[in-house]
């Protein structure tokens, strides 16, 4: 009767072990499995993601996306998010990765990881031509247009003096709008946007003031997937090595790769 | 996996938060007086007044009735200034509210005037009350009390559609809220208070707004 409950106690508690043993699969795995990637790139960041005239998602990141998908050997699910909702779209699962022209800094380490670096930019304030703006201290008593979430508002916002006022706006569009409106004369955005309102509208051509940050773009992931990592990097690696970023770079950002990226 | 709330997160920033509550109240309380008193302007000459300028009126309450509020609200701050009007977000906030809440409450009032039965007009005229003074105590007053619960209900629905505004990035409890989630990732601490506080605004303002009309239609 003992040796019974002992075998039974023995085999419960074996069974015990077997589900609390940590079996979480690294995403890699469950994204081989299911022959999908599921990737958060951005609808209103040009030429990094916008919709184009099919209004199919186009840009620097989508081809990105696809060459990982590719080089995985799976289908890649574009999925579109807008810049304040791209990190909760990763922590909630419903994307495996971000690739939305994702600047690194502490505050997001924090809650994601970051691949190498798939592209080059740099951010800034850009104004109208003739407002004199050297530096941060200029920006005394002056209105500065942002996209709430973004690189250069965060680390605007930590420049800026106290009496600048920043207007954050939820999506790059608006913010867009609202400089070639005349609601703002300054904006702090990324060099593409900038080259971007040049081109479509010549009378209000934002001049470069000061730059904020160089920051290449890196593919954000959720913490806890060194498999995923690992593989993400390499392919990044491979790309870099093969030529096809420089060809990704010529062809969104009508610029080469600068030298050491 | 269990979340853990983390409510520590948000007391960082509460002078934000409380900014953006204050807005709102203040927002909604003038947009409330000014709505009204639109209303009132625009049912009072669509019953009452020439045809043309009833016309007017008309036009207007269908314009905005059939119309997304957010996109009136993003004409009037992205719209208006190629036509030389640039407002700050603030005013084009109270004045999107002011329109938005005028045009229903036209409506609704206008429902409440035709409602008082002719028989008391009369009688008003015939004891040679001045055409504003039978306005202003037979009709508008008993409109008022027939349909004070619908216009209750609407100061209500704007108050809470308030929240929009946050859009043209005017400093609402919304936009504080945004504003905190970005900086802290707690999307779902910050955004659960944001509804509790305007849950608990929306029914303090129904309680202020029931007391207010025992005292002005029931204890005259």
């Amino acid at each position: 009767m003992f040796f019974k409950k002992a075998m039974l106690a023995a085999a419960f508690a074996l069974a015990t072990a077997a589900i609390t043993t940590p079996a979480h699969a690294d995403a890699l795995d469950s994204i081989m499995a299911a022959k999908v990637i599921k990737v958060a790139v951005p609808q209103d960041f040009a030429p990094f993601g916008s919709a184009g005239l099919d209004l199919k998602p186009q840009g620097y990141d989508i081809d990105m996306a696809n060459l990982i998908a590719k080089a995985l050997g799976v289908k890649a699910e574009i999925i579109a998010a807008t810049t304040p909702n791209r990190i909760p779209y990763l922590q909630t699962h419903k994307a495996d990765i971000v690739i939305s022209s994702l600047g690194k800094n502490p505050e997001r380490e924090k809650v994601i990881d970051f691949s190498a670096a798939y592209a080059p930019f740099f951010s800034g304030v850009f104004g109208t031509k003739g407002i004199k703006v050297a530096g941060p201290d200029d920006l005394k008593g002056k209105t500065i247009g942002a996209t709430r979430g973004a690189i250069e508002e965060q680390e605007l916002s930590k420049v800026a003096p106290a009496d600048a006022t920043i207007k954050r706006f939820e999506d790059n569009n608006a913010t867009i709008a609202a400089f070639v409106s005349g609601q703002v004369d300054l904006i702090a955005t990324g060099n593409t946007v900038a080259a971007a309102i040049a081109e479509k509208v010549p009378a209000r051509a934002p001049t470069l003031m000061f730059v904020i940050k160089d920051s290449p773009c890196y593919i954000g992931l959720n913490k806890d997937e060194p498999k995923l990592l690992a593989k993400i990097n390499d392919i990044i690696t491979q790309a870099k090595a093969s030529g096809e970023i420089a060809k990704l770079s010529e062809k969104w950002l009508r610029a080469p790769l600068p030298p050491g990226f | 996996m269990i979340y853990k709330l983390q409510f520590g997160e948000l007391l960082p920033y509460w002078d934000v938060l409380l900014q953006g509550l204050i807005f709102t109240i203040v927002l909604t309380v003038v947009s409330t007086f000014a709505g009204i008193a639109v209303g009132t302007a625009g049912a009072s000459v669509r019953t009452f007044g020439p045809k043309w300028l009833g016309g007017v009126v008309v036009a207007y309450v269908e314009l905005i009735r059939n119309t997304p509020f957010i996109v009136q609200l993003f004409f009037i701050f992205f719209g208006l200034p190629a036509a030389g009007v640039k407002l700050s977000e603030t005013t084009a906030a109270f004045l999107a509210m002011t329109i938005n809440l005028g045009a229903y409450s036209t409506e609704i009032i206008r429902a409440g005037i035709e409602a008082v039965p002719k028989g008391h007009i009369e009688a008003g005229v015939s004891l040679a009350m001045t055409k504003w003074e039978v306005l202003r105590h037979i009709i508008l007053k008993q409109a008022f009390q027939k349909i004070y619960p619908a216009l209750s209900s609407q100061i209500i629905i704007v108050m809470l559609g308030s929240a929009v505004v946050s859009q043209i990035s005017a400093q609402d409890l919304t936009y504080a809220a945004n504003f905190v989630a970005s900086r802290n990732f707690r999307n779902f601490e910050v955004y659960l208070f944001a509804a509790l506080a305007y849950l608990l605004l929306a029914m303090l303002t129904r309680s202020l707004l029931r007391g207010l009309g025992r005292i002005l239609f029931k204890a005259k």
